[in-house]
């Protein structure tokens, strides 16, 4: 079995969560998406620990899920922020930075 | 055949397929679900890993925990909020899909054409300390000690900052409930307002439900009859005030 | 003592110009006073110099070290010797009688202090001029007469025509004192000295070279100042001035200078026999040039400019034979200084009586009218026309002798002169003072004052016997010899043959104009059917026109050209940047749409060339 594999799947998933990124409006499917791809850095981490046979990878996946957890909660407090005074969750709107 | 390599396609296909599904959803809820789907085909890949403990964390704190919140917020924002498929953004979907490619086909063809040696297995290195959870603990309070703290300090400032950005300030003083209660017995009808749905009329679907103290609420109309002369619909909400 | 020469008039010029109105009652007195206490200082400075031994007449005075930078020292230093007291004498002398002149002449006139506070500067400019031990003092009096000069002939402030007189003469003359910079510079180059003394003694080893160099940018100076060809464009325009001005600047002083220059640097001159010829071809040209202008003009004052350029010709022409010439120059200008302030003053004096008017054609008859004038300024057409024993007989036929030892051709230029001058000389005093009058209505022709008769009376005087005081009472020649040198001509043609053949040419040409235009009627209106050379002498043989041609348009067209150049292709260019700039910020800044989603877009394209690259890389 090839190790390669699992970082091959990383490498898919990361891309998919780039992808939703880039073409879903709704703030909160944005946010799934990194979600999405901070898992699927986890996921490499843990395979280059079962392919090194040390457990640092593991112990980088877990800080990585500790940040992610951090972020989604400042993250999701500020889109019920902006949903409150906005009444919209389109990331499209919130534009006031145009030129 | 050996069953690493069944997990590993099966959790695999299911991981990629609720990834897909998380991006091509229609209504936020379907979305939620299809990556709390694939986190947990994650969690099973992890424990065929060898990180039993990593595995557990991501059920419990990533699915359980995080994508909970995210429901919580899916169900503040608005739960049948849905997007329009239709993009706004010229040019938008054609190049994010060129360059998403391209990029996944670099990361593909940069994994592919490293040579790993075989893989060696946490195995032993969980053996090592008498089990993974030991192991890691090893690892965290000795080696990582510093990015432990780290992290504990900026979890503290994460619930520290989600509760200033949440806070609602109060321009006025809340209403104590003697107060309320003397509003009641002033305004005109002490009693109870009648249950939503009482004092209907008709039964159609573009009339607009009540609100208790008589008024039309055109929120409750489905957005496509909503009437002209209503504009702002800023003036009642029950959730904020 | 010779500091206050100049002091006095200074002190004048500045009192009446910065004392204003307070001075108007008094000024024109005290002008009058500071000129004749300079004139009575030169006097006496003249009789010290008298009582020195021949070879010791003069007197310096060094004031102050002007400039002293490194090798080059000039000092502020005044030396009065033979040349220049004669021409302190005349400046203050000549000077004083029309300071005098000019009470009654400008009584009329409201801003009469301030011209005798321009008067007086002229004055002391002049004296500095001539009074300077070194080119560069010199060149200090050479602009302040120039400044003189232009604000006298503009004098008339409401007259356009008077300010662009005043604008052309500085103008003009500032392309003379380009020559005399030159000069300067070269001489500091050539001698590292500016001081008289220095360049007479360093002339010997310097270069032929240089020395042709530094005299021809002296002769170009010259031309400049003393309208000689091809810088005589603005003494004709100059004549817009008041009459008192063109008698004292652009008669007897100012137009002198540019002789007292060449006569001044004789030992340059004196060994560069090409800048030598080039003086005398350029009094030749011009001296036959000023007689034709003169033959054609109806207005009084520039046909007695036309002469003027002539008779300056004469004297240039007569310093540029060498040794054998200066003393005949320095002796005509002297004779000529007076009696061409007396025409000029009689000319005034005229142009009074008749309202002001200039055009000879409205005169005729006057010398019934204005009998003193009369006398004045036939006593004046008789000496510089050169009948003995007036004073312009001694100095030009000593000049045309001298001009025929050197030469034949030029001999024959000064005699041809001489007749043409004798015709247009006579030409105005018969329409002016014969024939039949041809007076306005309502003009009454008065004498003038004695205020103005008297100058003109003393300047008659020395019309007739200056001459013969000059060559017998004392001898110019000796005692100009010290300090210019003597030379007998060469081969002399008998002054027995000449003298004769010079008069016929004379009677000759005053016969003809006394036929033309005293014994047939002068027609009031001039006449419009008239030969090419009329024409020609009527547009100042279209000096005007050839100034404009060569150097007016050109200098307009690249003037248009480059302002055009500056407009369209400098600003242009940074316009066209600037332009540049803002269509590319303006292109630039539409990337910022503020949606994230592009943002986000073109962060992964950034990822995108960077794994790219790397990949490559590592390939």
């Amino acid at each position: 079995m090839n190790p390669n594999n699992y970082l091959v799947l990383a490498g898919i998933l990361f891309t998919i969560g780039a992808f939703g990124v880039l073409v879903r409006r709704n703030a909160i499917i944005v946010f799934m998406s990194v979600e999405m791809m901070l898992n699927a850095a986890n996921l490499a981490f843990v395979a280059a620990s079962h392919i090194t046979g040390t457990l640092d990878g593991q112990v980088a996946a877990f800080f990585v899920m500790t940040v992610a957890a951090a972020e989604v909660v400042v993250g999701l407090a500020i889109i019920v922020v902006i949903f409150r005074t906005r009444r919209s969750a389109s990331i499209d709107e919130a534009s006031l930075l145009k030129y | 055949m050996t069953g690493e390599v069944v997990i590993f396609w099966i959790t695999a296909i299911f991981s990629v397929i609720g990834a897909v599904g998380m991006v091509i959803s229609r209504k936020a809820v379907h979305s939620a679900l299809w990556v709390a789907f694939a986190m947990i085909n994650l969690a099973v890949l992890y424990f065929s890993l060898g990180g039993a403990f990593l595995g557990t964390t991501q059920i419990v704190v990533y699915t359980g925990a995080v994508m909970m919140l995210f429901l919580f917020v899916l169900m503040i924002v608005g739960v049948d909020s849905s997007d329009s498929l239709i993009e706004t953004i010229k040019g938008q979907r054609l190049v994010g899909t060129i360059l998403a490619f391209a990029f996944g086909a670099l990361l593909t063809s940069a994994i592919t054409s490293t040579g790993f040696s075989a893989a060696n297995g946490v195995a032993a290195a969980n053996n090592a300390n008498g089990g993974n959870i030991q192991g890691l603990a090893q690892l965290i309070f000795g080696r990582y000690l510093l990015a432990f703290e780290v992290t504990s300090a900026l979890l503290i400032t994460a619930a520290l900052g989600a509760m200033v950005l949440a806070h609602h300030e109060r321009w006025t003083p809340r209403k104590t409930q003697a107060q309320l209660q003397r509003e009641r017995t002033l305004s005109g009808h002490p009693t109870p307002m009648p249950n939503p749905g009482v004092l209907a009329l008709h039964n159609s679907v573009d009339t607009p439900a009540l609100l208790p103290d008589g008024s039309p609420s055109q929120e409750s109309l489905p957005r496509i009859f909503k009437s002209v002369e209503q504009s702002d619909d800023s003036t009642n909400n029950e959730v904020n005030s | 003592m010779i500091s206050a020469l100049i002091g006095l008039p200074l002190f004048g010029a500045a009192l009446l110009l910065l004392g204003g109105r307070r001075t108007n009652a008094w000024g024109h007195y005290f002008a009058v006073a500071m000129s004749t206490s300079a004139f009575v200082i030169g006097v006496t400075q003249f009789l010290a110099l008298l009582s020195k031994p021949a070879e010791e007449r003069n007197i310096n005075a060094h004031l102050f070290d002007w400039i002293s930078v490194g090798s080059f020292t000039v000092p502020f230093g005044l030396h009065l010797d033979q040349l220049s007291v004669v021409f302190v004498l005349l400046i203050t002398g000549v000077g004083s009688l029309i300071h005098v002149y000019s009470i009654g002449y400008m009584a009329h006139d409201e801003n009469r202090r301030r011209f005798f506070g321009y008067l007086n500067l002229f004055v002391a400019a002049m004296l500095l001029l001539v009074l300077a031990d070194n080119y560069l003092l010199l060149y200090v009096g050479w602009e302040g007469v120039g400044l003189a000069s232009y604000l006298l002939i503009s004098f008339y402030q409401h007259k356009p025509s008077a300010a662009a007189a005043g604008k052309k003469a500085f103008v003009v003359n500032r392309v003379g004192d380009v020559g005399l910079s030159v000069a300067i510079m070269l001489m500091f180059v050539t001698f590292k000295d500016v001081t008289f003394g220095g360049v007479s003694e360093h002339a010997q080893h310097a270069s032929g070279h240089s020395l042709t160099l530094i005299g021809l940018a002296l002769l170009l100076a010259a031309c400049g100042k003393s309208a000689q060809f091809p810088l005589q464009s603005w003494l004709l325009d100059a004549m817009e001035g008041p009459t008192p001005v063109s008698a004292l600047i652009h008669a007897a002083t100012m137009v002198t200078a540019g002789v007292y220059l060449i006569t001044r640097a004789h030992a340059i001159f004196d060994l560069s026999e090409t800048a030598r010829t080039a003086v005398v071809v350029i009094g030749a040209i011009t001296l036959l040039l000023g007689a034709f202008i003169g033959t054609a003009k109806d207005d009084i004052k520039k046909g007695l400019a036309g002469s003027t350029m002539s008779q300056i010709g004469y004297m240039i022409l007569a310093a540029g034979l060498g040794p054998v010439g200066y003393v005949f120059a320095i002796f005509h200008l002297l004779t000529h200084g007076m009696f061409k302030a007396g025409l000029f003053l009689g000319a005034g004096s005229v142009m009074h009586g008749m309202e002001d008017d200039v055009n000879m054609r409205n005169y005729g008859a006057l010398r019934g009218a204005m009998k003193i004038t009369y006398i004045t300024f036939g006593l004046g057409f008789l000496a510089i026309i050169g009948v003995p024993p007036f004073a312009g007989f001694w100095s030009k036929d000593e000049i045309i002798h001298a001009a025929f030892s050197q030469n034949l051709v030029v001999g024959l230029a000064t005699l041809l002169g001489a007749g043409v001058t004798a015709f247009y000389m006579t030409r105005m005093m018969a329409m002016t003072f014969f024939g039949e009058s041809r007076w306005k209505k309502g003009v009454h022709p008065h004498e003038s004052p004695l205020v103005m008769t008297a100058p003109m009376i003393i300047l008659a005087v020395g019309s007739v016997f200056g001459g013969l005081a000059l060559k017998f009472l004392g001898n110019i020649e000796l005692w100009l010899e010290p300090v210019v040198g003597v030379a007998a001509p060469k081969d002399p043609a008998s002054n027995a043959v000449l003298i004769p053949v010079t008069l016929t040419v004379v009677l000759v040409g005053a016969g003809y104009g006394w036929l033309k235009y005293a014994k047939t009627p002068v027609p009031s209106v001039a006449p419009e059917n008239v030969s090419l050379l009329t024409r020609a002498a009527r547009a100042d043989a279209y000096g005007d026109a050839l100034n404009e041609a060569v150097f007016m348009r050109p200098g307009q067209y690249l003037t248009r050209a480059l302002v055009w150049f500056d407009t369209r292709a400098v600003d242009g260019l940074v316009g066209g940047l600037s332009a540049t700039v803002g269509g590319l910020s303006a292109r630039l800044r539409r990337t910022q749409n503020g949606l994230v989603r592009s943002y986000a877009l073109t962060m992964l394209g950034g990822a995108v060339l960077i794994a790219l690259v790397l990949l490559l890389v590592r390939l």
